[in-house]
């Protein structure tokens, strides 16, 4: 049984679903054009993926192996259903910004992924804890994207925040650069490609210096012995 | 005496890379005479401003890469890329513009996919798409030929000079694409984008670079396939469209070879060995995809010019292209490829 500890570093980190599964790339690149948006579905794919990973770790005992998976969908589509009318009711303006990828959550390879590999073997408490934080995990990369893309594109930060926080929100946009010099090739769709890169590259790049700085102390052959036998000179 | 051992053949091979891009960069000379003429200094400022983010950007990656740093900076090839983007761009693009598309051109179009020899796409194109999207206001819009000294030019590509209202327009062919009421000789003559059969300016730089091309044809540094393939598509297919003389006329012929990049793309940037296909054959098919492709997008697209995007998506088809189009080899049958429908 994996411990709390293990399964949040492996939602958070090393087996992120955005940089290490490179699952739900569709919403993952399609909302990520501001912060707000990223904000609105990365949340609702975090609301989405706890409960239905409780629901399939409480049912997953009672339905068949050979139904399992349209049982499952059909759960992951009724709890987005809930969020789509919760959306519509509250933030109505955000819910038709973001459209189509709201019902499309239910698609998003990460909450059946983790409903069949995890909630499907685990109890409930680690179940719904492994959905936030894979969920937690999905919308954190997608708010650096939203945001770096947002920066990069706009020159603002924060822009649009009444959409999902009230309209004492409005006041939190930062303007780090007028706004007609941004770079508007990264709202468009193939900045969300290029920033995904780049940060799937950093993430490698720390990892590799993190392992590099745990493998330094081990044993070094002295230079003398490196070989057995000598027929000329060692260069 | 150490004789040097050197199995057959033992004729030396003239077309090292460094000698090749020497030969382009040599061929780009009337173009860039031409534009100079036109335009005045700016064209050489920002040749030289493009020159010299392009060997920084190469000599970082070099050195982060850990690889020898003379050996690719000597080979000459990013200074051609970085003057192939230079004369793409406006004459009097800002210093920021310039830096961002030979920036992308080396880091994203060359170096992420491995450096010389390894790109999937031409590198300099890559440059100007990225601008192109990012800034297209600062892209589409030219000055009319007009001479500009080297210290007025300077102020301009630095932003600082005093310019006044109009400065720059619409290129001919963006003129021509927004066109709905005028017949083509009402539009030549209210617009002054127009010259005597392309655009104003940029006919005589189409016919230098047009010249630089014959000069490589003729030292056999690519086939004419290339070339030819996209000038007869490009040729062709305006003049199917072409419409007359009307309010709907789409630009003769003549026009749309001596408008825009047409002859930049189709001796410089189509005959890329490296993100072109390989084959003659294959070179063929690919030069005429441009030009259909730039005629495609220069009459119906959103663009006013499309080579760099025409270019682009060619380089995407090559691969494919190289595979139905392999040559027999001597003493083989030709290999069937593809599926064969209803068996």
């Amino acid at each position: 049984m994996a411990s709390f500890r293990e399964i949040a570093t492996n939602g958070l980190w090393k087996n992120n679903p955005g940089l290490v599964q490179l699952l739900g790339l569709c919403p993952l690149l399609g909302t990520s054009n501001s912060v707000v948006n990223a904000l609105g579905l990365g949340l609702a794919t975090i609301l989405v993926l706890t409960c239905s990973n409780a629901a399939v770790s409480l049912i997953r005992r009672s339905v068949p192996d050979s139904v399992r998976l349209p049982v499952f969908v059909m759960l992951i589509a009724g709890l987005t259903t809930c969020i789509e009318l919760l959306m519509h009711a509250w933030t109505y303006e955000l819910y038709q910004i973001l459209g189509i990828f709201i019902p499309l959550i239910t698609t998003n390879c990460v909450i059946l992924g983790r409903a069949e590999a995890f909630a499907a073997k685990h109890g409930v408490l680690h179940a719904s804890f492994d959905g936030l934080m894979m969920g937690s995990g999905f919308a954190l990369v997608l708010v650096a994207l939203g945001a770096l893309r947002e920066l990069l594109g706009t020159g603002t930060l924060f822009a649009n925040m009444q959409l999902l926080f009230g309209p004492a929100a409005a006041a939190w946009q930062l303007e780090l650069f007028p706004q007609d010099h941004g770079l508007l090739l990264a709202i468009l769709p193939p900045g969300a490609f290029l920033v995904l890169g780049l940060l799937i590259a950093l993430k490698n790049q720390i990892d590799a210096r993190l392992a590099a700085r745990s493998a330094q102390p081990t044993v070094s052959t002295p230079v003398a012995e490196r070989r057995v036998r000598v027929t000329g000179v060692i260069e | 005496m150490a004789l040097p051992r050197i199995t057959s053949p033992h004729t030396t091979g003239s077309n090292r890379t460094q000698r090749v891009m020497l030969q382009v960069l040599l061929a780009t000379l009337p173009g860039v005479l031409t534009l100079t003429w036109l335009y005045g200094c700016g064209p050489l400022l920002n040749l030289l401003w493009a020159s010299i983010v392009a060997l920084s950007c190469e000599a970082a990656v070099l050195a982060a890469r850990k690889r020898p740093l003379r050996f690719f900076l000597s080979d000459g090839s990013a200074l051609v890329s970085a003057v192939l983007l230079a004369l793409a761009l406006p004459p009097y693009a800002p210093w920021w513009l310039t830096l961002i598309a030979t920036g992308f051109a080396m880091l994203f179009g060359k170096h992420l996919y491995g450096g010389l020899g390894q790109n999937p796409f031409n590198p300099a194109m890559i440059g100007y798409v990225v601008v192109l999207i990012s800034f297209p206001g600062a892209m589409t819009s030219w000055p009319l030929p007009e001479f500009v000294g080297p210290w007025e030019a300077l102020q301009r590509i630095l932003g600082i000079a005093m310019l006044p209202d109009g400065w720059s327009h619409a290129t001919a062919l963006d003129v021509l694409q927004h066109n709905h009421s005028l017949t083509f000789d009402e539009l030549r003559a209210s617009s002054p984008a127009f010259g005597r059969f392309g655009g104003n300016g940029q006919e005589w730089v189409n016919l230098a670079f047009l010249a630089g091309g014959c000069y490589l044809l003729q030292r056999r540094l690519f086939t004419w396939h290339a070339p030819l393939g996209m000038l007869a598509a490009l040729g062709l297919m305006s003049l199917l469209f072409w419409g007359g003389s009307g309010s709907d006329s789409n630009g003769s012929p003549l026009f749309h070879l001596f408008s825009g990049a047409t002859m930049l793309g189709a001796f410089f940037i189509v005959t890329d060995p490296v993100s072109g296909a390989t084959s003659r054959l294959g070179r063929l098919i690919f030069g005429a995809g441009v030009g259909i492709l730039v005629y495609i997008i220069r009459t119906w697209g959103g663009y006013p010019d499309g080579v760099a995007f025409a270019v682009l998506l060619m380089n995407l088809a090559a691969p494919t292209i190289d595979y139905y189009t392999r040559p027999r080899t001597y003493g083989h049958r030709k290999a069937e490829r593809g599926f064969r429908i209803g068996e």
